[in-house]
């Protein structure tokens, strides 16, 4: 029977399929953990509504749970309150940006007031460090990324959105 | 909630309205995949329409749930016929060019990102939370199109004139956003959600100044009137379904 310290830590062993240098637990996805006689209740909140790898990673969950010993794994899905980059910790960010995806800077306002902004931000390339960078899209290979280039070196890079 | 001031039957109307604007318009923004102009935007729809499909399938799950007859969100997205869909006809109309699927998805976007945070205050705490979510995710999808809206409104006099052809075109069709329905007053007074029609002067505080900065006219508003969202559809929705319900139509029960 695992405890629930040691089934979190099974959990932070589970990469995110799309970004697999940080783990589910990292990118803060895994709400909660509850253990009963039956097993276990893993709480996962999706990234974004439409995230095709929502059920792979739940897959993942359950094969990882049952390998380390759990008796039984329920996936639970819980959209309130909805997930925020916010949840993603310091450490993960410097391991998304080792990786070359620049981390999620500060959140957009809530509400609807949010002003549409054409003002261009620049983010550091974290390839050469360069500010020298533009936007090509609000959108990239998966829901949660942004398509950038650096001027610098002339690199394509990804940039973890802000939501 | 408070079930005096709505019948089920409205609540289910209610939300199978949200949820078929996104599904349909998921439906004909994913045409593009594959298509677009170039690879950034080919990503960027097909990330839109990923998002829409996402929250349909949310939607329609918990209309399934409110109509308690184990209708799961695959049945109503493939199995129902036409005059039981709810979205509106903006939603349907054919994608024509860029520019048209630019518009539209400015014009939708900046409804939904008015219409989702009122929604993340509903008393049905589920379409809340779905509300509150999906509100990020419109928020993106606004600040893009109205991007290529103004790349586009205010760029080569080709690309212009296209844009311009896509807002006349669209603008009659957006009427129906704000038409009025027992279905709306239902809903505002068990605050489930708001009338749509009360949305309609914010919707245009914030698409006119885009529309302006596009150097795009404004079209005047015409007596035309269109009624998807009461079910009566255009002939583009039988070609739409056609083509989203094949599988299952053909193969009852399918799955993989």
């Amino acid at each position: 029977m695992l405890t629930e310290s040691q089934a979190w830590q099974v959990l932070d062993g589970v990469p995110d399929p799309e970004v697999p240098v940080v783990s589910v637990v990292e990118l803060g996805i895994i709400r909660e953990l509850r253990c009963s006689d039956d097993g276990l209740t893993v709480v996962v909140t999706p990234t974004y509504s439409g995230c095709p790898a929502t059920e792979v990673i739940g897959l993942a969950i359950r094969d990882s749970l049952l390998a380390a010993g759990a008796p039984g794994v329920k996936l639970e899905t819980r959209l309130d309150p909805p997930w925020t980059s916010d949840w993603i910790g310091d450490a993960a960010r410097e391991k998304l940006r080792a990786y070359g995806i620049v981390p999620p800077g500060d959140r957009a306002v809530s509400g609807a007031a949010q002003p549409i902004r054409f003002v261009r931000k620049r983010l550091t390339c974290p390839r050469c460090g360069s500010n020298d960078t533009e936007r090509l899209s609000e959108f990239g290979s998966t829901a949660c990324k942004a398509t950038w280039r650096c001027r610098s070196c002339l690199e394509p890079f990804e940039y973890f959105k802000p939501i | 909630m408070s079930e005096h001031d709505i019948t089920r039957a409205e609540h289910i109307e209610y939300v199978l309205r949200l949820a078929d604007n996104v599904l349909i318009l998921g439906q004909r923004i994913s045409e593009w995949c594959g298509h677009a102009p170039v690879i950034e935007e080919d990503l960027a729809l097909s990330n839109m329409a990923l998002d829409l499909i996402g929250q349909s399938r949310l939607l329609l799950t918990h209309a399934g749930e409110l109509e308690g007859k184990g209708r799961d969100e695959d049945q109503l997205a493939f199995l129902r016929v036409e005059r039981d869909f709810r979205n509106v006809t903006l939603m349907e109309v054919p994608n024509e060019d860029f520019g048209r699927t630019t518009v539209r998805n400015f014009l939708f976007s900046a409804f939904q990102v008015l219409l989702w945070d009122k929604l993340s205050a509903s008393t049905d705490r589920a379409l809340a939370a779905i509300a509150a979510k999906s509100l990020k995710e419109a928020r993106y999808h606004l600040n893009h199109s109205a991007e290529w809206v103004i790349r586009l409104g205010d760029g080569t006099a080709l690309s212009q004139q296209k844009t311009q052809a896509a807002l006349d075109y669209l603008w009659p069709y957006s009427a129906e956003l704000f038409a009025d329905s027992p279905v709306d007053a239902a809903a505002a007074a068990a605050g489930i959600g708001p009338a749509w029609s009360a949305l309609e002067a914010e919707w245009e505080a914030l698409v006119l100044p885009v529309l302006a900065e596009a150097t795009l006219v404004v079209p005047a508003r015409t007596p035309f009137k269109s009624f998807g969202k009461f079910g009566r559809h255009s002939e583009h929705m039988g070609h739409l379904l056609a083509t989203m319900q094949y599988m299952q139509r053909t193969y009852p029960g399918a799955q993989w």
